[in-house]
């Protein structure tokens, strides 16, 4: 098993790790970063819990292989907090109880998040596209996309 | 009732929302084990039915970084909440494509998957069966040979030498006397298929076995205290040597209620003695290695008169119970006594069995055999009143079970207003709105439009006694610790727990928090997290520790001040005299007491309050019958209307708008509710095209995200409409009943009725795929 040595900016920070080849950037965040908020909910890149931003991309953290993103920059969802202070998408979710048990609400917020970056004002159907791959088995989705369309319009003021 | 709450009935905000929002709640996969930590896997049977000849475990145990091989043999005690008749790991014979055969622990889960490989099964075919009805007849292959043998709780009755696992038996009136006064009759045969709860999160469980004994199993689990007694009756520990620990759930469904693969990480825990082994489910194993939903086959026949008032009913219920029944049997019993759904009908016969077929394990999922039920009753309840032609919502109104009813059970009725709720769907749909009025049309000449109601009812189906108890005790600045042995899997149980505190202490609902996890080390004991029964049955104990809490605070204060307690109140955190008008606050006194005059001496201590709550009024049911004087605690009723398309040209349903109502008593938190409603309404939507699918072997052929699909962002209707009633609950927390599953029992016939509207075409079989659709519409255009 081949050993790499990687660094990425993870949440700002520059992180250095040693990763195998076959090892997740997911199971990197998680086990090595002690990042626990992306959620491993399927390992096939289906249910969206594990989504972070790859150089201000969303993937699926369980598809992409650690040592393809050396030298690459991570947000999870630990990244959007600073100080306490949560981000404008954060404070939309808190604001519409768009939260119930609460696993995919991280892989939510990012894809959210990279959403309202290259499209600060997107449309209800915008909104359903782009969170077709985050899977929520509580919420129906409603509240979901009403604190999309509130935090779009935070940002834009 | 008390006239005027502060906390009770307002939308405060959910006490874990922080917790969530910033990716910092804990959820069982993301807790840290130490390098100690060994990994499990567990053999699956690759056959539907077959006898175990032989297990071959000495090339996996030559694995280097192997450390245990468990099988059946190491559990031979079966295991089950109402019908004991589960193996922890089979132990002679093999009934279903994926019954765990043996569990390999090793240092990696790497090397446990290759281990796995490495294990030589030898196996027997036997004769498989998958429809229950036919698993039902005398001669179908027997999969349960030892039934008669198994432990069952007295309210279940199997039928050994059979694969009936529960027969329950409904006898009301005289049903041969009712038909021939009948105007109109509909009877049919209704299919539903098993479907998978599909939490986001799947099952994952850790469990570690001292040398001392002491045994830990950490879980992501609706029910702790049930997942330790019926582990440690499998396995012969004593309850106080088994401490379970339950962080929050990525949601549940009743997919993480009683046992399912748990058990098995503490038989391979106890292999390898002070290590902690880790057992974590992929999706595919969540599809069908975890439990599902039960299938049905319903053929059921319904007749009223001419002036539309329904007069007889009989039904046969066929649950397809999978593998093991031991928690289905109880299914099966609900959809018994509750068999006419919401209505009243004077004369019915009714006989539900559970029944074991090839299949993964039928059990606990949102609704609890209602959604099954409802989606053939629905459906002829709408054919009754175009039969006599009569409004399908009026016909409802007319016939829908009312206040004080004697029920099918022989029970009267609690209070409910299902009419209210029929009222509330329909004005918001616009029910009266139908073809030919501008407004309402298709969005496209390829596309036909229509509405459709259902009503529901259910009762939470349990034993007759769960107990919930809760402890409330404060800290020297008076924020509150609310201690409960229920669960948090997203419907809000804590949030509901801190305003019920909240209000009947008279402290800020800011001061209070909630103990998480819940572990039952030191958390108090709850029955599980199911039923729809924790805003009540845990409500009730939380307002009984705050009020025991209230209590010793007021007698500490009274006298201190040479006052009565009666003459004193706690408002917003303190204590006020009516009388003298005197002031206390509760900081610090509420752990240190009060000085006496002079100091000399002291008063009162920590104040620690405790509550429980049990219902102690359910009475058993007549074998033969199903009559008894009260079958179940409550009712919560409810109401969906929708407003759908159909695609004709490719047999499409997109559900434009969907109402809900439902008679939730007291709405402690109304936009919490409103999140059950809405995220129900989906959940049943969704729900009406999903199904388990299986080859002619029993071999699963779709347990997975992508060709089991649930409804994504994209899928979700438009609009989610929702209405709360309050008809207060005798005995709820100011008069609270639950409704976390009764959001989705009714809205799979609620659409059917909506397509019949739509397209003249009726759907007596789940799930309502697209190509069923459009092959039904091509079968309608030929023959026409």
């Amino acid at each position: 098993m081949t050993i790499h040595s990687i660094t990425m900016t993870v949440n700002g920070a520059k992180e250095r790790l040693n990763v195998p080849s076959h090892m997740t950037l997911l199971h990197a965040l998680r086990e090595q970063l002690a990042l626990t908020g992306p959620k491993d909910g399927c390992s096939a890149g289906e249910c969206g819990a594990c989504t972070v931003l790859l150089d201000g991309e969303p993937v699926n953290s369980c598809m992409v292989l650690a040592v393809e993103c050396d030298g690459r920059e991570i947000v999870t969802v630990e990244g959007l907090t600073e100080d306490g202070q949560l981000s404008a998408v954060q404070e939309a979710f808190v604001e519409h109880n768009a939260v119930q048990c609460g696993f995919c609400t991280p892989g939510m917020l990012i894809s959210t998040h990279a959403l309202l970056e290259r499209n600060p004002n997107p449309t209800e159907q915008e909104i359903r596209e782009a969170l077709v791959g985050n899977l929520c088995r509580c919420t129906g989705y409603l509240r979901i996309i009403q604190a999309v369309q509130t935090a779009a319009r935070k940002r834009g003021a | 009732m008390s006239p005027s709450t502060k906390v009770v009935g307002k939308n405060v905000r959910r006490v874990d929302i922080y917790e969530k929002i910033t990716g910092s709640a804990t959820f069982i996969d993301d807790m840290q084990f130490g390098p100690g930590l060994y990994h499990g896997r567990i053999v699956r049977s690759p056959h539907a039915h077959a006898l175990i000849k032989n297990v071959d475990v000495n090339k996996a145990l030559a694995l280097p970084g192997v450390k245990a091989v468990v099988t059946g043999q190491d559990t031979p005690k079966p295991i089950g909440l109402y019908l004991k008749d589960r193996h922890i790991f089979a132990l002679d014979r093999v009934r279903y494509v994926g019954d765990p055969v043996a569990g390999v622990v090793a240092v990696s889960p790497e090397i446990a998957e290759k281990a796995a490989q490495l294990i030589e099964v030898e196996y027997e075919e036997l004769p498989a069966v998958f429809d229950p009805v036919e698993a039902a007849r005398p001669d179908a292959p027997l999969i349960h040979p030892d039934l008669g043998e198994y432990e069952v709780v007295n309210f279940i009755f199997p039928e050994p030498g059979t694969n009936i696992s529960e027969h329950f038996r409904l006898r009301k009136g005289d049903v041969g006397a009712a038909w021939p006064k009948c105007a109109a009759i509909v009877e049919g045969t209704f299919r539903l298929p098993q479907i998978q709860h599909v939490p986001i999160e799947t099952h994952d469980a850790i469990a570690q076995w001292e040398q001392s004994g002491q045994v830990t199993l950490w879980t992501c689990s609706q029910s702790p205290f049930a997942q330790r007694d019926l582990i440690a009756q499998s396995l012969g520990i004593s309850h106080g040597d088994l401490r379970v620990v339950a962080p929050y759930l990525g949601g549940g469904f009743g997919g993480k209620a009683g046992v399912s693969m748990e058990a098995c990480a503490v038989v391979m825990a106890r292999a390898v003695k002070g290590h902690p082994v880790k057992l974590r489910m992929s999706r595919e194993e969540e599809f069908i290695g975890t439990t599902v939903r039960q299938s049905l086959v319903a053929n059921t026949k319904i007749g009223c008169d001419a002036g539309g008032n329904l007069l007889a009913m009989e039904t046969e219920y066929y649950f397809g119970g999978g593998a093991s029944n031991e928690y289905g049997v109880n299914i099966a019993r609900a959809a018994g006594y509750s068999c006419t759904g919401p209505y009243y009908i004077p004369n019915v016969k009714g006989d539900s069995y559970c029944v074991y077929t090839n299949q993964p394990i039928g059990s606990a999922m949102r609704g609890f055999g209602m959604p099954e039920i409802h989606w053939g009753i629905e459906q002829i309840m709408d054919q009754l009143a175009e039969k006599i032609g009569m409004d399908a919502a009026e016909f409802r109104r007319r016939n829908c079970v009312k206040t004080g009813d004697i029920i099918l059970t022989g029970m009267e009725m609690p209070p409910v207003n299902l009419p209210a709720c029929i009222d509330k769907v329909t004005k918001a749909i616009g029910w009266d709105e139908r073809r030919g009025d501008s407004q309402w049309s298709p969005s496209a000449p390829h596309k036909k439009r229509g509405k459709g109601i259902a009503i529901m009812w259910k009762a939470p189906a349990m034993p007759p006694n769960p107990g919930s108890s809760a402890i409330v005790r404060f800290n020297e600045d008076a924020t509150v610790n609310v201690e409960i042995g229920a669960q948090e899997l997203g419907q809000g149980a804590f949030t509901v727990a801190a305003q019920v505190a909240a209000e009947a202490l008279g402290v800020p609902y800011e001061w209070v928090r909630v103990s998480v996890p819940v572990d039952t080390k030191y958390s108090p004991y709850e029955w599980q997290t199911v039923a729809s029964r924790i805003t009540w049955s845990m409500g009730n104990a939380v307002k009984a520790a705050a009020e025991d809490a209230r209590r010793q605070i007021l007698e500490i204060v009274a006298q201190h001040w040479g006052e009565d307690p009666a003459d004193l109140d706690i408002r917003d955190g303190k204590v006020i005299s009516y009388k003298s008008e005197e002031e206390q606050p509760l900081e610090k006194m509420v752990v240190y007491g009060l000085p006496n005059e002079n100091f000399e001496g002291w008063t009162g201590g920590p104040v620690v309050g405790h509550g429980k709550f049990m219902p102690t009024y359910v009475t058993n049911l007549d074998p033969k019958t199903g009559q008894g004087a009260r079958a179940v605690v409550h009712y919560t009723v409810g109401a969906q209307a929708v407003d759908l398309e159909v695609d004709t040209e490719t047999g499409q349903v997109e559900v434009l708008k969907i109402a809900s109502a439902y008679d939730v008593g007291k709405a402690i938190n109304p936009d919490l509710v409103m999140t059950q409603i809405e995220g129900g309404a989906v959940h049943g939507l969704s729900s009406a095209f999903e199904a388990l699918q299986f080859d002619e072997q029993g071999r699963p052929l779709n347990a997975n995200l992508v060709d089991y699909r649930i409804m994504s962002a994209a899928d979700a209707p438009r609009e989610i409409h929702g209405d709360i009633v309050e008809t207060p609950l005798e005995d709820g927390p100011w008069g609270a009943r639950g409704v976390g599953e009764h959001v989705m029992v009714q809205t799979a016939p609620a659409i059917a009725n909506a397509i019949n509207d739509a397209l003249g075409i009726r759907f007596n079989d789940l799930p309502l795929s697209a190509e069923k659709v459009f092959m039904a519409l091509q079968k309608k255009t030929r023959y026409l």
